[in-house]
C-alpha cells in the first residue's frame, strides 16, 4: 500500500498529535514520525474526522517541535515480523532487538491486534499442568490453555511464585518431544523485577526458550499498550503456526491499565469507575482472550499475568474486570505472608474455572474432585471458628469447633506452607487426606464412604 | 427505500465503533448499511441534518474518509425458519460454523457475509391438513410443519402482518428454505409468495394476540430455585453476582435441565471457552424430559468479549427475536443471557462515541428504558393465528455488577423489571457453597402462582415445607449472629438444634454440585422427599430435646451425615432407598427416646 507523508502538525496534547488537511488515511493505521537527528517515533491513527487525523504516539510527544515533524503513514496496521528465531531473544515493545543481535527478518508478519478466535474452532482445555504447588494443583488446578492471573499486593512474593511455576511446571504424560516456549511481556516493570525474571530464566535454563518484550517503568506509557499485543502475537505465531506450547507471562497488568487510563484521559473519553475508561473490559478481553487452544494446531497458549491490586483491593476495577474475563485467579494474601507462609495463596478466594474438567479419573485422580471439595469446606469452617475464637477465646469453643479450628491451622501450616520446593500432586492429595483424618467422620460430608474407606480407614490399617 | 444512483453516501468521520456518513438527503433510523470497500455491516443509530451515524458491527481498521457507504433499505433483521436450532451464531446472526468453513480459518475475519440459514439444505415440508386453496389466512396461521430436529417440529407460519387468500399451497415434499411453499393474494390484489423462512426486524417485538397470566413453573432441577425461589414459564429472573459467584454455571444448568421446549443461550461479551464448552458438552447430554440430545432444542449466540461491541449490543435483540419465533409456534422458550451488563456496557460505549450526556457511571439516560423493553418481551401469550396456541418466553439474565456491588445502575435498573431475583453471594461462593444464591435476600414474585399449581399437581405440601425450611433458615441467621459473639456452646439446646438442622439444609439441600453425576439435576419428587426427611428429622429431634436429650447425641447421629449426602449418594429415581432413610430417622430417634425414658 502506498505510503503518505505529511509535514507539520496542528495540535500536540499529551501523547496525542493531530494532523489536519490530509486525506486517504486509514483508521488504525501505523505511522512513523520522523524527526531530524532523532530516532523516529511510532504511532497509530485513533480517529479521523474528515481531514483531521488523531494520532497516538507510542513514545509520547516530549520535545516534538510542531513544524519539524514529518509523519509517514504506512497504509496498514502495525505489524510484527514473526519467526522461530525470535526464541531466545530480547526486544522492546516494537520488536526491535535490545540484545545487540540483528533484527528479525522474515517473510511472515502479523497484525499485532490479532483477531478473535471463532468459538467453534476452540478446543476446550483439559490437560492439567502440575506446578508442584499444593494450593494450585490440588485446590485450583491450572490447565494448559488457561488464562490465570495472580492477584497480588505490593511486596508479596508473586514473582517468586511465578518463578516456582516456571521451574516446576510439567504436563503429566506429555510428550518429551513437545515444543515449549515462554513469551514474556514486561509492562512497566521496575529494573529490579526485570532483573529477577532475567535471572529466573537463566537459572532455570529456559533463557534459550524465552522471547522477551520489554517495557520498563521508565519507558513510555503509551508504548505499554502495545507490549502485551506484540507478546501475544508472537505467542500466537509460535503456538498456532509452529505448534509450541507457549507459556505467556505478562507483568504487570496494573501498569498496563494505568497507561490505558492515561491515554483515555488525553482523548477526553467519558470515564467510568475510578477514571478508567468504559471500554477497559473490552480492551482487557482483547488481550486475555488470545490464550487458548485451537483446532488444527498442536500448540497452546497458557497465560499467567501478574496483577498488583491497588491497596490490596480486589474490588478495584483492574482486578475486578480481569476476574470477569480470566478463567479464575490465584490470590495472594497479606496476612498469610505476614505469618511467614509461602506461597501465601488464599485457597478459598482463588479459583480455577477450568479445574472441573481437568481433574478426576483419567485426568488426575478419582478422589481429587470430592477431596478438594471437602478441603475447601472444612477449611472454610475452620476459618469461621478462628474468627469466632478471636471474639470469645479459643477455650470457649466447643469440642467440634476446636477440631475445625485446628484443622484450619494445620491446613495452612502444612498444606499451603510448602515453601519453595516441589511437591507432587499425588503427595498433595495424600497430605489432604491425612489432614482430613484428624476430623470426626461426621464432618466428612463431601466425600463418599467408599473414598473414606479407601483413603482413611485403609491408610490407618496399613500404618498400624 | 431505493437509493437514487446520483446520491452517494460516504464516510466523513471514523471513531471507535462508529462512522459518520454524509451525502444523502434522507436516512432511516435503524437502516442497515454496508460500510467501506469490505462492506462491513452497520446500522444507522443517529441522524442529524444530512449526517447519519452508523454503528458498525465489525472492527473499523483500514476504513478511510470518503469510502463508500451503501444503504440497504432494510432494518437489522433475523432470519427465521427451520435450521436455527443446534446452531451457533454471532451477534448479528452469522453462523459461526459456516464462517469457519468459508474462511478456513480459526479466527473471525471481517466483511464476511453468510446467511444465517443454509440456502441449500432441503427440508421435508408437510402442509396443514385443513388448509385448501381459497382459504383466507392471516399472520400466525400454521401452513404446515418441518421436523427441524428430533425434538422440535418447526411450525411454518404465515408471517405476522401478512394476510390474504391462499392461492396455492405445496403438497408434502422437500423444499429449500427460500422455495415458495404457498402463494397468497392480499386485499390489494398483490400476490405474495411464502417460503419456509421469513425475516423480522429484531428491535421490534413480534406481535401476539394477548398476554396471559403466567401459571406453571419452569422446572429447573435446581433445588434452591424450584423449591425456594421458583420461576414460572414466561417469567423473568435476574442473576446478579460478582465474578466467580456462579452466574455462568447456573445458566448452563438452567439451559441443560429446565423443562422448556427450546433454549436460546446468549453469550454476550463473555468467554470464548464457555461457548466452546456448551458446544462440546450439550450434544453429549440427554434432555431429561424428552431423552433427546440437548442440542436439539438449543440455539446459541456467541458474541464473546473480544468480538466487536456494537454486535454485542445487537446480540440481545437477535436472541429475543429468535425466542419469539419459537414462542409463536407454540413453544415454551427459555432465553438466558450472559451477561446483560456487557450489553449495557456496549450501550454505554456507543453512547459515549455519540457524545451523549451520561447520567450514572457513564450510562446513558435510556438504560432503564432499554432494559424494560427487553424484559417486556418475556411472558406467556396466546399467539396470533390458527390453530390456537400458547407460547412463552422466560428471560433469565446474568448481571455482572462491578465490585459485586448491587447498587450499581445495571443491577438496580434490572431489579425494577424482573420478578425474581437470584442474588449470588461472594461469601457463599468463597466457601464453595454453590449455587451461591443467597436465601435471605433473594426473592420470587411467583410464589402464589406456584402454590396454586402445586395443589393441582399433588404437591400440596410444597408451600408448607418451604415455609418451615425458611423459618429454620431465618432463625439460624439470627442465631448465627449471636453465636458469633458468645459461641454456639452457650446457646440453649433447642437453638443448637436449629443451627444443626439449618446446616443440614444448607449442605444437604441448598448446595448442589453442578458437576456431580447424580445431583446436577434433581427431580421434583426427590426434592420434595428430601425436604420431608429433613423436616421429619427436625420435628422428631425437637421432641427429644424438649425431653432432655443432650444435643451432642443428636449431632453425632449417623443420619445427619446421611441426610447431607443423600442428594449424591442416592440415584434420583431410587425411591426405596429414600424411604429407607425415613426408617433410619425413626429408628435413631426411638433409640434415643427410649434411652431417655421417653417414647416418641
Ligand atoms: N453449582 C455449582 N456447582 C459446583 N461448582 C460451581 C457451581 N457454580 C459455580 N461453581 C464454581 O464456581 C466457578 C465460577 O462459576 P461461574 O459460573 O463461571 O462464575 P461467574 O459466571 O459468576 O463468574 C466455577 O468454575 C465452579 O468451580
Ligand atoms: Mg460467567
Amino acid at each position: 500500500m502506498a505510503r503518505i507523508t505529511v509535514s507539520g502538525v496542528s495540535e500536540i496534547r499529551g501523547p496525542i498529535i493531530i494532523i489536519e488537511g490530509v486525506t486517504g488515511i486509514r483508521m488504525g493505521e501505523y505511522l512513523e514520525v520522523n524527526l531530524p537527528n532523532k530516532p523516529s517515533r511510532k504511532g497509530r491513527v485513533l480517529a479521523i474526522e474528515e481531514e483531521r487525523v488523531i494520532i497516538l504516539l507510542y513514545q509520547g510527544t516530549y520535545e516534538l517541535e510542531k513544524d519539524e515533524i514529518e509523519t509517514e503513514f504506512f497504509g496498514r496496521t502495525m505489524q510484527l515480523f514473526v519467526a522461530e528465531d525470535m526464541i531466545g531473544r530480547v526486544f522492546n515493545s516494537q520488536g526491535e532487538p535490545l540484545d545487540g543481535l540483528p533484527s528479525i527478518y522474515s517473510d511472515e508478519y502479523r497484525d499485532i491486534n490479532g483477531s478473535p478466535i471463532n468459538p467453534t474452532s476452540r478446543i476446550y482445555p483439559r490437560d492439567y499442568i502440575e506446578t508442584g504447588i499444593s494450593s494450585i494443583d490440588s485446590m485450583n488446578t491450572l490447565v494448559r490453555g488457561q488464562k490465570l492471573p495472580i492477584f497480588t499486593g505490593a511486596g508479596l512474593p508473586n514473582n517468586q511464585l511465578i518463578g516456582q511455576i516456571v521451574k516446576q511446571a510439567r504436563i503429566v504424560g506429555a510428550d518429551s518431544e513437545d515444543k515449549f516456549a515462554i513469551v514474556f511481556g514486561a509492562m512497566g516493570l521496575t529494573m529490579d523485577d526485570y532483573i529477577y525474571f532475567q535471572r529466573l530464566f537463566e537459572e532455570t535454563g529456559t533463557l534459550n526458550k524465552v522471547v522477551m518484550y520489554t517495557n520498563l517503568a521508565s519507558d513510555s506509557a503509551a508504548e505499554r499498550l502495545i507490549t502485551p499485543r506484540v507478546a501475544l502475537t508472537t505467542a500466537e505465531y509460535l503456538a498456532f503456526d509452529k505448534g509450541y506450547h507457549v507459556l505467556a507471562i505478562l507483568s504487570d497488568i496494573t501498569n498496563y491499565c494505568q497507561a490505558l487510563r492515561e491515554i483515555s484521559v488525553a482523548l477526553e473519553t467519558v470515564p467510568s469507575r475510578k477514571g478508567f475508561p468504559g471500554y477497559m473490559y473490552s480492551d482487557l478481553a482483547s488481550i486475555y482472550e488470545r490464550a487458548g487452544i485451537i483446532e488444527d494446531s498442536q500448540g497452546s497458549i497458557t497465560l499467567i499475568a501478574n496483577l498488583t491490586m491497588p491497596n490490596d483491593d480486589i474490588t478495584h476495577p483492574i482486578p475486578d474486570l480481569t476476574g470477569y474475563i480470566t478463567e479464575g485467579q490465584i490470590i495472594l494474601d497479606r496476612s498469610l505472608h505476614n505469618r511467614g507462609i509461602y506461597p501465601p495463596i488464599d485457597v478459598l478466594g482463588s479459583l480455577s474455572r477450568l479445574m472441573k474438567d481437568g481433574i478426576g479419573e483419567g485426568y488426575t485422580r478419582k478422589d481429587h474432585p470430592s477431596l478438594s471439595n471437602q478441603l475447601y469446606a472444612s477449611y472454610a469452617e475452620g476459618l469461621d471458628k478462628r474468627r469466632l475464637a478471636e471474639v470469645i477465646g479459643k477455650k470457649e469453643l466447643n469440642r467440634r469447633d476446636q477440631i475445625l479450628y485446628e484443622f484450619a491451622d494445620k491446613f495452612e501450616d502444612n498444606f499451603v506452607n510448602q515453601g519453595d520446593v516441589y511437591r507432587s500432586n499425588e503427595d498433595s492429595l495424600n497430605l489432604g487426606w491425612s489432614l482430613l483424618s484428624n476430623l470426626p467422620e461426621t464432618e466428612l460430608t463431601k466425600v463418599s464412604e467408599d473414598l473414606i474407606r479407601e483413603h482413611i480407614h485403609n491408610k490407618g490399617a496399613d500404618s498400624d | 427505500m431505493p437509493q437514487s444512483t446520483k446520491e452517494r453516501a460516504r464516510i466523513v468521520t471514523i471513531k471507535g465503533s462508529t462512522v459518520e456518513v454524509r451525502g444523502l438527503s434522507s436516512y432511516r433510523m435503524g437502516e442497515i448499511t454496508y460500510v467501506g470497500e469490505e462492506r462491513l455491516i452497520g446500522e444507522i443509530i443517529e441522524i442529524e441534518r444530512d449526517f447519519a451515524t452508523v454503528q458498525v458491527y465489525e472492527p473499523l481498521e483500514g476504513l478511510k474518509i470518503n469510502d463508500p457507504v451503501h444503504l440497504t433499505g432494510k432494518s437489522l433483521s433475523a432470519e427465521l425458519g427451520p435450521g436455527l436450532l443446534s446452531n451457533i451464531f454471532d451477534g448479528i446472526q452469522r453462523p459461526l460454523e459456516q464462517i469457519k468453513k468459508a474462511t478456513s480459518s480459526s479466527f473471525i475475519q471481517r466483511g464476511i457475509h453468510i446467511n444465517a440459514l443454509d440456502r441449500h439444505k432441503k427440508w421435508q415440508f408437510e402442509p396443514s391438513k385443513d388448509l385448501t386453496k381459497g382459504n383466507l389466512v392471516k399472520g400466525g396461521d400454521v401452513l404446515g410443519f418441518v421436523q427441524e430436529t428430533e425434538t422440535i417440529k418447526c411450525n411454518i407460519l404465515v408471517p405476522p402482518n401478512t394476510n390474504g387468500e391462499l392461492l396455492s399451497i405445496q403438497d408434502k415434499g422437500e423444499f429449500k428454505i427460500t422455495d415458495p411453499i404457498a402463494e397468497l393474494e392480499g386485499s390489494d390484489k398483490k400476490k405474495k409468495e411464502l417460503t419456509l423462512m421469513h425475516e423480522w426486524p429484531v428491535r421490534v417485538a413480534r406481535p401476539f394476540l394477548k398476554k396471559l397470566p403466567v401459571s406453571e413453573p419452569l422446572v429447573t432441577g435446581q433445588r434452591i430455585i424450584d423449591m425456594f425461589f421458583p420461576i414460572t414459564k414466561g417469567g423473568t429472573a435476574a442473576i446478579p453476582g460478582g465474578f466467580g459467584t456462579g452466574k455462568t454455571i447456573l445458566q448452563h444448568q438452567l439451559s441443560k435441565w429446565s423443562n422448556a421446549d427450546v433454549v436460546v443461550y446468549i453469550g454476550c461479551g463473555e468467554r470464548g471457552n464457555e461457548m466452546t464448552e456448551v458446544l462440546r458438552e450439550f450434544p453429549k447430554l440427554v434432555d431429561p424430559h424428552t431423552q433427546n440430545p440437548l442440542m436439539d432444542r438449543t440455539l446459541l449466540i456467541a458474541n464473546v468479549s473480544n468480538m466487536p461491541v456494537a454486535a454485542r449490543e445487537a446480540s440481545i435483540y437477535m436472541g429475543i427475536t429468535m425466542a419469539e419465533f419459537y414462542r409463536d409456534q407454540g413453544y415454551s422458550v427459555l432465553l438466558t443471557a450472559d451477561s446483560t451488563s456487557r450489553w449495557a456496557e456496549a450501550l454505554r460505549e456507543i453512547a459515549g462515541q455519540l457524545e451523549e450526556m451520561p447520567v450514572e457511571e457513564g450510562y446513558p439516560a435510556y438504560l432503564g428504558a432499554r432494559l424494560a423493553n427487553f424484559y417486556e418481551r418475556a411472558g406467556q401469550v396466546v399467539t396470533l393465528g390458527a390453530p390456537y396456541r400458547e407460547g412463552s418466553i422466560n428471560i433469565t439474565a446474568a448481571v455482572s455488577p462491578p465490585g459485586g456491588d448491587f447498587s450499581e445502575p445495571v443491577t438496580a435498573n434490572t431489579k425494577r423489571f424482573v420478578k425474581t431475583f437470584w442474588g449470588l453471594d461472594s461469601n457463599l461462593a468463597n466457601r464453595k457453597h454453590f449455587p451461591s444464591i443467597n436465601w435471605l435476600n433473594s426473592y420470587s414474585g411467583y410464589i402464589k402462582i406456584i402454590e396454586e399449581w402445586a395443589l393441582e399437581a399433588n404437591l400440596e405440601d410444597w408451600g408448607r415445607y418451604r415455609q418451615e425450611m425458611f423459618t429454620i433458615l431465618q432463625k439460624d441467621d439470627e442465631l448465627q449472629h449471636i453465636a458469633e459473639l458468645i459461641g454456639s456452646k452457650a446457646l440453649p439446646a433447642d437453638e443448637q438444634l436449629i443451627i444443626l438442622v439449618a446446616e443440614i439444609i444448607k449442605e444437604g439441600f441448598l448446595q448442589q454440585n453442578a458437576f456431580d453425576k447424580i445431583d446436577s439435576f434433581c427431580p421434583i419428587e426427590k426434592q420434595m422427599k428430601m425436604m420431608k426427611l429433613m423436616l421429619l428429622f427436625y420435628n422428631r429431634a425437637e421432641v427429644l430435646i424438649k425431653n432432655g436429650c443432650p444435643i451432642s447425641l443428636i449431632i453425632s447421629l449417623k443420619t445427619v451425615q446421611i441426610l447431607k449426602r443423600m442428594k449424591e449418594d442416592i440415584q434420583n429415581d431410587n425411591i426405596i432407598k429414600m424411604n429407607k432413610i425415613e426408617d433410619y430417622i425413626h429408628t435413631d430417634m426411638e433409640e434415643l427416646g427410649s434411652k431417655y425414658g421417653y417414647k416418641v
